[in-house]
């Protein structure tokens, strides 16, 4: 698997190459950077991912955040200095533990940086890397990801969406659904159909300009009320050739390389979709329980509420010892088994954390964002509800367990 | 101070963890351990199981120095941490393995913390030892114990011993006007009366003592504060043992998905086989990154040691009870069977699960913390 064989180097790359010291001296400089430089809270709340972000304003507000601390070297930390990155060694990880630690605002340019930077890092021509990799890094370009269509969810592969060739570009007809930032976005990481006769082999791999005529993005709301995805319906888009990544017919190989990035499990270039780490989500839910009082004790006194958050607790714990984990060759049982484990095991935890707290809060936990009763403006029901994008978006929680079970374990094959 | 990110686990460690695997994996100390249970499977009408455990083994572990791993250099002996004793004993786990050097290692920090340099000395001679300290409650607190001490004289029972009828010496808790001490006295002293246990692995069961004369490890009064100090080492040394074990489930488990075929396919192919081993992989994995941060917050973070190690031990449990139940399910009825190593593994983490405490139990102590 070529997706494997990348994580192998990426882990191989990691091996000490940049002091300790150095180390402990840019993380430093990450934590003050990222106090002295919090920016103040927006008028209306931002949403709780970079998912849903829809506002004008917010969207501005996000950019111009994301630009700072690219400049600032948090982003782009690692990437060679010809592609608009910053030239470091070993850095990137230590700038992300730390803007995740700093609950500062996520990075709207997610997909971009989670999955597009990565994709071309490996598969991009040395054009394409010096053209889109800069800009974004610094925001001036949001990407969303065209993947998903209505008959293709899980079974990717059976997407319908054509490309076909006309000189020196291509044609597209089809839609994708479920591409969140697709209303603000430039860019779409597409893939489409060259070939109706061979599964694996007849897939190619775009870069869209959103622009372009024939491209309409229709917002759809998602459970919680909020927007964020969208449908998009592609009719006779031109796309030249050079905004093809890799071969014709490679798109399906390209594409498994994206999605082990977007499941965390390659080093990335600075993604963090959330602002809120695990950790600080479960002290919150711990000062929650702490203050919330029903039937005259509070619920931190009730023995049963007090086990179930605790065993939280310890999960997240975990995941964060996970990940040290990982970066010991002797300790981390193989390349891809913690990694692989990563997103499945974040968003399970986050669901019952969030599930948790509606049940601390119990009747309270009905008053919605707005409401001016509302304990924390509604956001643990908020919270629980998109912590299934989490657990369905990217391989759902029953594929990463196919996968886990099959590349990690060697069990035999679903498919 | 502080944590180092690779959990302390140097290349020495990481060789002698290796040596232990392929030392265990040869040994086959299961293989050695069933003709000794032969007829003694009916808990109705079977004979009597005799505590056993391979003597030439533990020659050959103590000629490896494994017991003297954690004892400190001037009392003749590596000078060690909790890292590399973890690490060896989460192979012993793997290996289920039958010996006193269990009870050993857990003294060994019993001793350590209470700077008991001489008795330390006994260890890196040779002497095995098992804890001693629990009531007939079987109550977790370290000032819980139905022994009394008059002076250096010890009367009364101590319950729930492992490996009784293993080791050269106990440490005992015991009670007296001045409050808990804690004690060393000689098995041969002492009346052992094993339990009937459902583990085939351990032994356990209760020392009797009439006046027994007793070593000092820790003064009247200073026995519980050494025993809270230690019961780090104690939970992370047990979770070690169970994340061995867990492991030992899981590749078992997937073994067996692989080439047990029905339907005409392997059973790992369906998915409500595949997912669960899945899940065992999971709880094992959160349990081993949640050992290996207890065993180095112990050697290099000690204020902080109290609160990993009951994160490791109650993750511990709940994957010891996870990894039972589908390893014992997904092998159908074959796993249910006597002649099945399952059910060896199964019954030595039932009983694990509950040795110094269970999960819930010790995520009520982490609540006290947060
Ligand atoms: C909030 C959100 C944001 C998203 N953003 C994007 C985006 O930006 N770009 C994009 O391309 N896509 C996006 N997606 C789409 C996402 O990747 C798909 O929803 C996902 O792959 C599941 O596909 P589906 O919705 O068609 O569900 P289905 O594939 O129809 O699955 C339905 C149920 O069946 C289960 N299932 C399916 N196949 C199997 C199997 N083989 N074994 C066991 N169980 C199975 C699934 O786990 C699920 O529980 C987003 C989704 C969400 C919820």
């Amino acid at each position: 698997m070529a997706a494997y064989r990348l994580k192998q180097q990426l882990v191989n790359n990691m091996s000490e190459q940049t002091s300790q010291s150095e180390r402990d001296e840019f993380r430093e400089y990450c934590q003050r950077w990222l106090e002295e430089n919090r920016p103040p809270p927006t008028k209306i709340p931002l949403p709780q991912n970079a998912y849903e972000v829809t506002f004008h304003d917010h969207r501005t507000y996000l950019c111009d955040w994301q630009a700072k601390c690219y400049e600032a070297q948090l982003i782009g930390t690692d990437v060679p200095q010809d592609y608009g990155g910053h030239g470091h060694t070993e850095f990137q990880a230590i700038a992300s533990a730390e803007v995740r630690k700093a609950n500062v605002p996520y990075f709207i340019n997610w997909i971009g940086l989670g999955m597009t930077a990565p994709t071309l890092l490996i598969h991009g021509t040395e054009e394409q890397k010096k053209r889109f990799l800069p800009p974004i890094f610094s925001a001036e370009e949001i990407w969303c990801q065209g993947f998903s269509e209505p008959g293709a969810g899980s079974d990717l592969v059976s997407l319908q969406t054509s490309a076909i060739k006309d000189g020196d570009n291509w044609i597209i007809n089809g839609s994708k659904v479920w591409t969140s930032l697709g209303a603000i976005s430039s860019w779409m990481l597409l893939l489409a159909r060259n070939d109706k006769d061979d599964k694996y082999n007849g897939i190619t791999y775009f870069m869209a300009d959103m622009a372009r005529e024939g491209v309409t993005v229709r917002p759809i709301h998602k459970m919680t009320g909020e927007s964020g995805f969208n449908e998009v319906f592609l009719e006779d888009v031109v796309i030249p050739d050079n905004h093809r990544i890799d071969d014709v017919g490679a798109g399906w190989k390209v594409a498994m390389s994206t999605l082990t990035s977007e499941r965390g499990a390659a080093a990335g270039v600075g993604a963090v979709a959330s602002s809120e780490s695990p950790l600080t989500a479960v002290l919150q839910l711990i000062e929650l329980a702490k203050t919330t009082k029903r039937n005259g004790i509070t619920v931190w006194d009730d023995p049963v509420a007090r086990d179930r958050i605790v065993n939280v607790y310890v999960r997240i714990e975990a995941t964060m010892q996970n990940a040290r984990r990982t970066r010991i060759k002797a300790l981390n049982g193989g390349a891809m088994r913690l990694p692989l484990q990563g997103k499945v095991v974040g968003s399970e935890i986050a669901q019952e954390l969030n599930e948790i707290a509606l049940s601390v809060l119990g009747l309270k936990s009905s008053l919605y964002v707005g409401d001016e009763h509302a304990i924390d403006d509604g956001k643990w029901a908020l919270g629980y509800m998109n912590t299934y994008t989490g657990t369905i978006s990217g391989g759902s929680s029953e594929i990463q367990r196919n996968i886990l079970g099959e590349r990690v374990l060697g069990l035999p094959k679903t498919k | 101070m502080t944590q180092p990110r690779d959990f302390g686990f140097d290349e020495e460690t990481g060789m002698l963890k290796d040596a232990a695997k392929r030392f265990l994996d040869e040994k086959r100390p299961l293989d050695q351990l069933r003709p000794h249970l032969a007829g003694t499977e009916d808990p109705y009408h079977g004979s009597a199981r005799e505590a056993w455990f391979d003597q030439d083994n533990w020659s050959e572990i103590q000629g490896l120095g494994w017991h003297l791993l954690a004892v400190p250099e001037n009392a003749g002996g590596v000078g060690m941490g909790l890292v590399a004793a973890a690490a060896i004993q989460e192979e012993i786990g793997r290996a289920a393995c039958p010996t006193p050097l269990t009870g050993t290692l857990q003294a060994t920090f019993v001793l350590r913390e209470a700077k008991a340099d001489k008795l330390l000395s006994q260890v890196a001679e040779g002497t095995s030892m098992a804890l001693a300290i629990h009531g007939e409650d079987g109550s977790l607190e370290p000032d819980s114990t139905d022994v009394t001490a008059n002076g250096t004289s010890l009367s009364g029972t101590s319950w729930y011993v492992q490996d009784i009828h293993k080791v050269d010496k106990f440490i005992v808790s015991a009670n007296s006007e001045q409050g808990i001490g804690l004690y060393l006295v000689s098995a041969g002293d002492c009346d052992l009366q094993g339990d009937k246990i459902v583990d085939l692995t351990r032994d356990q069961g209760r020392v009797v003592m009439n006046g027994v004369e007793a070593e000092v490890i820790a003064a009247p009064g200073e026995g519980a504060e050494v025993l809270s100090r230690s019961l780090s080492a104690i939970l992370t040394l047990l979770a070690a043992d169970m994340v061995g074990a867990a492991e030992w489930q899981l590749q078992a488990t997937t073994e067996y998905a692989k080439v047990r075929t029905q339907f005409d396919r392997p059973i790992g192919f369906f998915q409500a086989v595949k997912h669960p081993i899945v899940n065992m992989m999971i709880s094992t994995d959160e349990t081993r990154s949640l050992v290996y941060n207890a065993a180095c917050a112990y050697d290099h973070e000690p204020q902080d040691a109290l609160r990993c190690a009951l994160m490791a031990k109650a993750s511990a449990s709940e994957t010891a009870s996870f990894c039972s139940n589908r390893s014992t399910q997904l092998h159908g009825g074959i796993g249910f069977t006597w002649e099945s190593d399952v059910q060896i593994y199964h019954k030595r983490q039932m009983h694990s699960q509950f040795l110094h405490g269970d999960a819930s139990w010790h995520r009520a102590k982490l609540a006290e913390l947060l």
